[in-house]
């Protein structure tokens, strides 16, 4: 069999499916099992590399699997936006392998084999949805999604994960089953296909009316994309490990949330279809409430993996204030989005859980002076930070110069200034972080001094934070390229 | 269809004749056999005999064909005929394959839960219950259906009784069972005279031809059908008509809740579409006023208060009794949708709850065997105790969800979709409302027994001990077969639009 671009497309599935059969099975040796997900990341990204040069060259490679109940397809269609998602989730579960091994270790979890293997399934789940040509497919890998991340949220498998798990899975399951679906069959009755189409599939089928419905079935359906009211699961979900929080709610699930928001915004609806129904201007308040209010709860958090859940509810929701200002730029932006924010975000994440595993510390109050002690930990979360911020030269920095000129094109003067203020919110939540730990004296020298000998040992959790803080900064110098490889999801190929 | 040529000519034809004969037959000799062994090695044979036929039958109607037998030669109307079609097939399939697996389940579980003594009678009234319910899947005949709706049913109350040994309930719970299956049973006959009295005959194809010429009866017809539905509606537990169903389920012996759980109200819904839309006809506008309104009304009632009440039970077994309230409204609103499409998702969901339903009730059955758990908040542990037999719940809970990859998906797919065509967005809300609250009474079970820890007993934590492999390979076929249906579901779609195909209804 050669290597094809078909062969390519399934491999994006069966490389770590293989990988989530193989785990188990080595579950005696953690060296080997630990290998067979680093090999499966890597072969999974030279997989995804060649993929995204043939979708560059202007190819879609295809691949049907047969249908199931009458006339739903299961297939798969490669384009540049689920090109994108499938780079960032892929090269990201490398590093995050790297990180799992020094915080598992590190923290002695029990069950280390169980959470390699669904971190496995979670990852064809999202490659699944990156690369699925329908929306049936794609509703099918986002429950596959949320049913294998349940066992990595509650991982401790105490109280408290339970009840964390219990809302994670009745609101992603219960506004997918709700929601969701009856949109996506909805599109499938009007439409008579749920194909993904640039410039979408519903003009001159659907009323307006049928359009808001769908819209609005579709914005609070998505529950992975975190649109308030929809967003507890979020928070909820931190009772997992950090490094499930660090890919999953930083990369792959909050990620496929916003990512079929914006696909089913552009090849689903079409953005002038959207645009038609005032209840895309609608939505997109929404996503600006959305925006600051999170911000707002995220600056009254003092457990720091909280505060940078809420900081990820507000984030998302700029991808979903693009999807539904749906100009060129917006969308352009929305999609720059979700690469920078996965980076940044993942940035902050691996930096909280270095500093618990480290230092066992989770409160930002307690972090005066740590930064003397773990220097490359929080000038990484310092260079994240920034990132999210949109502060250049970082690469969150054009995902929101996008936006906000997605919102000036539109003549939306109030989501500009939310956007702006936004911006604020997040220098006065995220930067004192950084600060205290450099600026403010320690608080207890002698402890710190042991966690300076302590740090030695946890090689692992340290260095990923800083290569991932480094992509942030690098990816600002490739807005250009990604913008070009983006440009063809727009109708008529350009702004 | 090359699997065709396995089956003799002969069986082809006599098959119809001989699921019902023979276990009837075998039914009456096993109850007196000496050994319980004996009546169980007797019975797996006359079922798996059946289970072939029955293979045989379902391959002619997919070839597209459909027999009409003429029992003792005698042709119809005046003779019995037995009918073939693409309706009933897979029903007769289900139903024999269910008794397969069921017998194969009940050599441990049997033992644990009936007296020594009673045990090979048990046997003989369980061939006699299948039977009953082969008959009346069968027949073409409409008294022909009123006689094996009892013999099924009078074997039925035994089943259900039998579990006294276990919990003195089940008398209470059979009895009730016999009052309202009795009093089904009058209605259903009642309205057979009057079918009788408006169109003279009683073979089913001939009194639909003659109310088709009479365009849909006089008042006289109205009335049949009436009492048919309220009689059925018994029979197969439609809201309100339900109220045997969660005793019954909750009490009988576990091989006997698996098999009636899977079955009997199969059957009974296969005899409402086979009256509704064949005998009588939606053309009538009396007929589709009741199909339309009656049937979606209940079906939603049922879907909504049964998945309530579903959640409000302390008894698992109750729990999943309930939801199968609430399923029986699933497809009961594909039924009352009256479209090809409505129809087939109906008929699909009736296919797919069984395998279902039957692997979820074999895995209550399982905990019951080993640590005698049937309390929601027993499950403690159980996650730990019986990991097996527990992610067949699990999977087979998620299916019941309807999660994509497992047959629920499929369910609810082709429900929402054909409801969307008929125009009726609403009942879609209802059918995810309804997901939503099987989350919450699926997911509970599952959480406490993966959440908790296992109990102690007198200091010490109890030990794994997994259900025996005559119970686990049973319910892994039906989770396996579950999955199988949510990746490709074409063969069950296929089964789906035959009986659409054979039913009409509105286009």
């Amino acid at each position: 069999m050669s290597y094809t671009p078909e062969l390519a497309l399934a491999l994006l599935l069966i490389i770590p499916l293989v990988a989530s059969v193989l785990i188990p099975l080595c579950r005696r040796h953690a060296n080997i099992r630990e290998a067979v997900t680093l090999i499966s990341a890597a072969l999974l990204l030279a997989n995804v590399i060649y993929l995204v040069k043939i979708v560059a060259g202007g190819a879609r490679p295809e691949l049907h699997l047969g249908t199931f109940a009458g006339k739903f397809e299961i297939k798969f269609v490669l384009e540049p936006l689920g090109a994108v998602f499938a780079a960032i989730a892929s090269s990201l579960w490398i590093i995050n392998t790297l990180f799992s091994i020094g915080y598992m270790r590190g923290n002695e979890e029990k069950n280390q084999t169980r959470f390699y293997a669904f971190v496995a399934i979670a990852i064809a789940a999202s490659m699944g949805i990156a690369a699925s040509g329908n929306l049936i497919t794609l509703f099918v890998f986002y429950e596959v999604l949320t049913l294998s991340t349940f066992p990595l949220v509650t991982h401790k498998g105490d109280a408290k994960a339970k009840r964390g798990g219990t809302i994670y899975a009745l609101i992603l399951m219960g506004t997918s089953l709700g929601l969701l679906l009856p949109a996506v069959i909805g599109v499938q009755v009007i439409a008579g296909t749920t194909d993904f189409m640039v410039g979408g599939v519903l003009e001159g089928k659907a009323s307006m009316l049928a359009v808001s419905i769908l819209l609005f079935l579709f914005a609070f359906g998505i529950g992975k994309a975190a649109l308030m009211p929809v967003h507890p699961w979020l928070p909820n979900a931190m009772v997992a490990p950090t490094p499930v929080s660090a890919l999953l709610h930083a990369v792959a699930v909050v990620k496929a949330g916003v990512f079929t928001m914006l696909k089913v915004v552009t090849y689903t609806f079409g953005p002038a279809i959207a645009t038609g129904s005032s209840m895309s201007t609608i939505l997109s308040w929404v996503a600006a409430f959305s925006i600051v209010i999170a911000s707002i709860i995220a600056m009254r958090q003092d457990n720091l993996k909280k505060r940078l859940a809420y900081s990820t509810v507000s984030q998302l929701s700029y991808v979903t204030l693009g999807a539904m200002l749906a100009t060129g730029y917006a969308i352009i932006g929305g999609a720059l989005q979700i690469i920078m924010h996965a980076w940044g975000k993942i940035t902050l994440f691996m930096c909280a859980g270095a500093i618990y595993t480290v230092a066992h510390r989770g409160e930002i109050s307690k972090l005066n002076g740590l930064g003397r002690t773990m220097p490359w930990v929080f000038g990484a979360f310092l260079v994240g930070s920034l990132s999210i911020i949109g502060a250049p030269p970082m690469g969150g920095s054009w995902p929101k110069f996008f936006l906000m000129a997605g919102a000036i094109d539109s003549e939306k003067a109030i989501l500009l200034a939310a956007l702006i203020v936004s911006s604020i919110l997040n220098v006065i939540y995220l930067i004192p972080i950084a600060v205290r730990g450099f600026m403010r004296p320690p608080d207890d020298p002698a402890k710190d001094a042991v966690i300076a000998i302590e740090r030695k040992k946890h090689r692992w959790v340290i260095i990923p934070p800083v290569l991932t803080a480094l992509g942030a900064f690098i990816l600002f110098f490739f807005a250009g390229d990604m913008t070009d490889f983006l440009m063809p999801i727009l109708p008529g190929g350009e702004f | 269809m090359g699997m065709l040529e396995f089956f003799p000519e002969w069986l082809q034809y006599h098959g119809a004749a001989l699921a019902v004969v023979l276990p009837l037959l075998m039914g009456a000799i096993c109850a007196i056999l000496p050994s319980e062994r004996l009546a169980w090695i007797t019975t797996l044979i006359v079922v798996s005999i059946c289970t072939v036929t029955a293979f045989g039958l379902l391959l002619v109607t997919f070839g597209g064909e459909s027999v009409i037998y003429k029992m003792g030669g005698w042709d119809p109307p005046k003779g019995i005929s037995y009918v073939i079609d693409g309706l009933n097939t897979p029903v007769i399939f289900l139903i024999s394959a269910m008794a397969l697996l069921t017998t194969l389940y009940g050599l441990p579980s049997v033992v644990a839960e009936v007296e020594p003594k009673k045990r090979a009678p048990f046997y003989g009234a369980f061939l006699i219950g299948v039977a009953g319910l082969l008959g009346m899947v069968v027949t073409g005949d409409a008294f022909n259906v009123f006689v094996f709706l009892e013999v099924s049913s009078i074997s039925t109350y035994v089943l259900v009784a039998m579990g006294a040994s276990r919990d003195r309930r089940a008398l209470a719970a059979a009895y009730r069972y016999l009052i309202l299956g009795s009093i089904g049973a009058t209605f259903f006959v009642i309205g057979l005279g009057f079918l009788y009295m408006e169109t003279g005959t009683l073979n089913m194809a001939d009194i639909g031809r003659k109310l088709q010429e009479l365009e849909g009866g006089s008042r006289v017809a109205m009335v049949a059908f009436g009492f048919i539905t309220v009689g059925l509606g018994l029979k197969l537990a439609m809201f309100p008509l339900h109220m045997w169903l969660p005793g019954a389920y909750a009490h009988a012996p576990s091989f006997v809740t698996v098999f009636l759980a899977s079955t009997a109200t199969k059957a009974a819904l296969y005899l409402m579409l086979r009256f509704s839309f064949t005998v009588f006809d939606v053309s009538f506008d009396y007929v589709l006023t009741v199909v339309t309104y009656l049937f979606t009304g209940l079906g939603c009632a049922a879907m909504v208060l049964g998945s309530l009440q579903a959640i409000f039970q302390t008894d698992a077994r109750r729990t999943l009794a309930y939801s199968s309230v609430a399923q029986v409204g699933y497809m009961l609103l594909g039924v009352g949708m009256a479209t090809s499409l409505g129809l087939t998702a109906g008929y699909v969901h009736l296919l797919n709850h069984a395998v279902i339903k039957g692997a979820l009730f074999f895995a209550l059955g399982a905990f019951w065997y080993r640590y005698g758990i049937t309390r929601t908040e027993d499950f403690a542990g159980l996650g730990k105790m019986m990991p097996w037999t527990m992610g067949a719940f699990t999977l087979g809970g998620l299916s019941l969800i309807g999660v994509p990859l497992t047959a629920g998906f499929i369910s609810k797919l082709q429900l929402a979709e054909a409801a969307l065509q008929r125009g009726w967005g609403w009942a879609v809300f209802v059918i995810m409302a309804t997901s939503i609250l099987a989350i919450i009474y699926i997911g509970r079970l599952i959480l406490t027994a993966y959440f908790q820890a296992p109990p102690e007993i007198d200091g010490e934590v109890v030990k794994r001990n997994e259900a025996p492999l005559m119970m686990l390979i049973p319910m892994w076929i039906l989770v396996a077969l579950s999955i199988t249906i949510g990746v490709n579901s074409d063969f069950v779609v296929q089964a789906g639009q035959m009986a659409a195909e054979v039913l009409g209804g509105i286009s």
